[in-house]
């Protein structure tokens, strides 16, 4: 299943859909750090508003990407969790430490901008 | 007088009456003597020291709708209408401190009062009482069940009522400022009351698009370490959300329960009180409070 990577200025920003395979999640681990390279972008926004549910693969998958992400210099942060999803996530102990996170992309790009402290 | 042996028929067995019959003339009986067997009930019941809760005026007023609804539901069987009265008493008496053990003590009084004025009435007629009984005891047990069982669903629509209220009082979340929220917790938290802290706050978040919360817990006594680990992943939670939780308002036992079950206190954000927490909050949204001075 594609992902859609959209460029955003410095940023990129992938929306994950709703029923990610784990071969998916492995793709877009590689998939996302080279468009990273590609594109020299500051900053990685992933969006998984339409993910419903969220397993220990996923949220280790999603803490490896930041890492790799980081080792570019680059900033990740996670938006758009549901509060059931988060709930779910707490409850196993799955709590994306160290990855920063945002309500929705808005907020996230409002977090960089400030991060940044760049003017759009 | 036909003699009674094995050829000539039984007098009593060719006038058998029908249960129905039977059941018209107690209740006929129950009638007539209503105020005596009555009052006989409610002598019983303070000799068993039922119903203290109520004064003699009430207990009389009371006994004579129930005894009345008792011989009805005899006379009639209809056991929904005894059901609906039944939890209609309830609803009046349950605020009063009546207990479960006392409505059905006296429902069973009132039975046994009740069989006794049948036994006496009868007492010449051995067959004939059988026969009444016979038509009576059913009622009667029947009686006795649907009043107990309308007693306790009563109760119970009572306790659930009450939960509810409880809940809906204890847990607002707040919005104090733009994208803050506060949460003051009063009371007991059990496992469940701090789930649907936690899926409340959580909604409250997205809702409001908050980005601090402040969590104060001023007027928690005390929890347990299941508790605490509930707060622990509310804090997790919010941040998956991207707002950051302050707690305030814990208590030097609370303070304790969170060391000892090793909560990462870099992980939380706490501040000592609800003020102190607030300020702060304020800090980290941007905002500052300046005084408004006259000008000279």
């Amino acid at each position: 299943m594609e992902v859609p990577i959209l460029k955003q200025g410095a940023f990129l920003i992938a929306t994950f859909q709703a029923a990610l395979s784990d071969a998916d999640l492995n793709q877009l681990r590689m998939g996302l750090v080279q468009q990273v390279v590609k594109f020299r972008s500051r900053a990685v926004i992933v969006d998984v508003t339409a993910m419903d549910v969220m397993d220990s693969f996923a949220s280790r998958t999603l803490r490896e990407i930041a890492h790799m992400i980081r080792l570019r210099g680059a900033e990740t942060v996670i938006v758009g969790i549901q509060p059931e999803v988060a709930f779910a996530m707490v409850q196993l102990g799955l709590t994306l430490e160290g990855v920063a996170t945002a309500l929705d992309l808005e907020e996230g790009l409002a977090y960089l901008n400030e991060k940044f402290k760049m003017t759009k | 007088m036909a003699k009674r042996d094995g050829n000539i028929p039984d007098p009593d067995l060719k006038r058998t009456e029908e249960p129905s019959e039977l059941l018209r003339e107690l209740v006929a009986h129950l009638r007539q003597n209503r105020t005596q067997l009555r009052e006989e009930w409610v002598v019983r019941i303070s000799e068993t020291r039922l119903l203290t809760a109520m004064t003699k005026e009430e207990i009389f007023a009371e006994a004579t709708s129930v005894y009345d609804s008792y011989v009805e539901a005899l006379e009639t069987e209809a056991f929904e209408a005894l059901q609906a009265y039944a939890r209609n008493l309830s609803e009046r008496i349950i605020p009063r401190g009546v207990e479960t053990h006392e409505v059905v003590g006296i429902v069973l009084l009132l039975r046994d009062v009740l069989a006794r004025s049948l036994f006496a009435k009868y007492q010449t007629d051995f067959k004939k009482l059988n026969r009444i009984l016979d038509a009576y005891e059913p009622a009667a047990n029947r009686i006795a069940n649907t009043v107990a069982v309308g007693f306790v669903q009563e109760r119970e629509r009572v306790i659930r009522q009450q939960q509810e209220a409880i809940r809906e009082l204890s847990t607002p979340v707040l919005q104090v400022r733009e994208r803050l929220l506060i949460l003051p917790i009063i009371g007991v938290i059990d496992p469940q009351r701090a789930r649907q802290l936690t899926e409340q706050l959580l909604r409250g978040i997205r809702t409001n698009r908050a980005k601090v919360v402040v969590i104060d817990i001023t007027g928690v006594a005390a929890m347990d370490v299941t508790v605490a680990n509930h707060l622990v992943q509310t804090v997790e939670a919010s941040r998956l959300l991207g707002a950051t939780v302050i707690v305030t308002g814990l208590s030097p036992e609370i303070a304790q329960t969170l060391v000892t079950i090793g909560v990462d206190l870099g992980k939380m954000n706490t501040v000592g009180d609800l003020q102190g927490g607030i300020e702060q909050a304020e800090r980290l949204l941007g905002y500052k409070v300046a005084s408004i001075t006259e000008p000279n």
